[in-house]
């Protein structure tokens, strides 16, 4: 079974927001919510880099740790989903997520804030997959559909990636193997028959 | 003449080879000495430390790349909070049982007299209930909404308790401010009758007369016990109450990190002011004998006064020996 992740290179996002437009438009995010956000570290200055950022799914999720109702829950994937009928609105997630992915649809007196809503990986919630319900609460479940989340698919540089975390580290790995368009591992080709940003890593 | 001309062009390129070794040496000097450290892990070093950034979408917390309280705070609010607490009230209330068993209930002296005194008038008595009644709410909603997860969902499973949790949200949020109300009319209401006195400390020695042998002290209407009460509810309902302010209204642009410190502050000392609460709780029904219609009706019996309040008594015994309407002159004679 897969382990989905997300990388962002910053060595290529370019900052577009294009996977923000992506997720928005996918999963018909209400206005005000975006469950992938890029931040621009060094704006303006030398060294900018920017990081496109969502849920990461951690495997052991502090947002899952601290909810009173303990309305979230891991798929087999890998993949953290919580269930907006259990949801009561606390805000507990926020303050614990390192990653500002828990969003809400208010920020009210009285501490009203709505369902929580989030980056479900493209994989929808609980409940039927791909029914009108699920679309409607937690947005297009394509991963169902036997396809990734759309922010990576669409990501014009490929800075994000998204998917069977082997698979994306593989890649990841033969990128930065081959940065500066010469081979970056020293003595590799010549001692371990190491093809640089070809192939796996023998 | 001839020699130095020839020689010439080599003393230039000597002079010019030691100038670019200098410049070389300046050079690596620059670029390798300067910054010993790796500025690729100084790049990501500061994201760990939660510096501001740019974003499109600021809202939310979006600035920040990386907040690391979020993990301190799981930590203290699972970790320590959530751990301890519940023991903190089973201890108190363990506790109250053991002193109950042992000391048990405080009785009353001499037979009751029939002689009522007014010790709180109508309007005391309305805010007192109307705190007391929101603080209960506050008490079971917040411990709830603190342990339900561990102690309720495996009980009732996630769909009642979810349900129950949402409605638990919504009072604890609205009453919240009401209860406040409440704390700062008390405070203000009984703060000419709590400021320490003398006598309190010889009240404090053995705690009215409840432990130990000794005289039972002079205790005026209030005593330290109560006053000390008063004090707490000032220093707890205030902590409470501005954290719960901060908490109840994430409208001013609160960071997470003081939405954090303030959960924190707010879950600890609520924790001790319940566990606080249940002794006066105590104190008020079943400690002390014909202590609960104090509050409830607003007089006591005059033997009540006499044994527990006595200066207080005497106080009153010489407004109504001027005043003897509120109690008749063989009543008087009989207390």
């Amino acid at each position: 079974m897969a382990r989905m992740k997300f990388l962002c290179d910053a060595e290529r996002c370019i900052e577009c927001n294009g996977c923000v437009t992506a997720c928005n438009n996918e999963h018909d995010v209400p206005w005000g919510i975006n469950r992938r956000h890029v931040v621009t570290i060094k704006d303006g200055q030398s060294g900018e880099k920017s990081i496109s950022v969502a849920c990461m799914h951690c495997p052991d999720a502090p947002c899952a740790a601290v909810c009173p109702v303990d309305c979230f829950y891991t798929t087999p994937d890998g993949i953290v989903l919580h269930d907006k009928d259990l949801c009561i609105g606390c805000g507990y997630c926020v303050y614990a997520c390192p990653f500002g992915a828990p969003q809400f649809p208010e920020e009210s007196p009285f501490a009203v804030r709505g369902k929580m809503d989030k980056c479900t990986f493209c994989a929808g919630g609980p409940g039927l997959d791909n029914s009108v319900e699920e679309y409607k609460k937690y947005g297009r479940n394509r991963i169902a559909e036997g396809k990734l989340p759309l922010c990576a698919e669409m990501c014009a540089t490929k800075a994000l990636l998204a998917g069977d975390g082997n698979i994306v580290s593989e890649i990841y790995i033969q990128r930065i193997t081959k940065r500066g368009s010469r081979p970056e591992t020293w003595g590799w080709e010549t001692a371990y028959n190491f093809k640089s940003g070809k192939g796996k890593n023998p | 003449m001839t020699t130095t001309n020839r020689l010439l062009p080599v003393r230039r390129l000597a002079i010019i080879a030691v100038l670019i070794s200098l410049l070389g040496g300046v050079m690596y000097y620059q670029v390798v000495s300067s910054d010993p450290s790796n500025p690729r892990a100084n790049f990501w070093r500061v994201i760990r430390a939660g510096i501001p950034a740019y974003t499109s979408t600021p809202a939310q917390g979006h600035t920040i790349l990386i907040q690391n309280g979020g993990e301190n705070w799981r930590e203290i609010r699972n970790g320590i909070i959530t751990r301890i607490s519940p023991w903190i009230i089973i201890l108190a209330l363990i506790g109250m049982a053991v002193f109950y068993l042992i000391v048990g209930q405080e009785k009353l002296e001499k037979p009751r007299s029939g002689v009522k005194i007014i010790r709180f008038t109508r309007d005391e008595r309305i805010i007192h209930w109307y705190t007391a009644g929101l603080f209960i709410i506050m008490a079971i909603t917040g411990l709830s909404l603190l342990l339900g997860r561990f102690l309720l969902i495996p009980l009732l499973g996630h769909t009642l308790v979810s349900g129950y949790l949402g409605a638990s949200k919504i009072l604890h949020n609205y009453c919240g401010p009401l209860l406040l109300i409440g704390i700062v009319s008390e405070i203000v209401l009984w703060l000419p009758f709590n400021i320490p006195r003398k006598i309190d400390f010889d009240w404090l020695k053995n705690m009215g007369g409840m432990i130990g042998s000794g005289p039972r002290p002079h205790i005026g209407k209030i005593n330290a016990g109560e006053k000390g009460w008063s004090w707490l509810i000032f220093l707890f309902g205030g902590t409470v109450g501005i954290t719960g302010i901060l908490l109840d209204f994430p409208i001013w642009d609160q960071t997470r990190y003081i939405m954090q410190v303030s959960h924190v502050i707010h879950a600890t000392v609520a924790v001790l002011f319940v566990t606080v609460s249940l002794g006066h709780i105590y104190m008020g029904t079943l400690g002390m004998e014909g202590v609960f219609e104090a509050m409830w009706t607003g007089s006591v019996d005059a033997v009540w006064a006499q044994q527990n309040h006595d200066l207080w008594y005497e106080e009153k015994m010489r407004e109504t020996g001027e005043t003897p309407a509120t109690a008749s002159p063989q009543n008087e004679q009989r207390a």
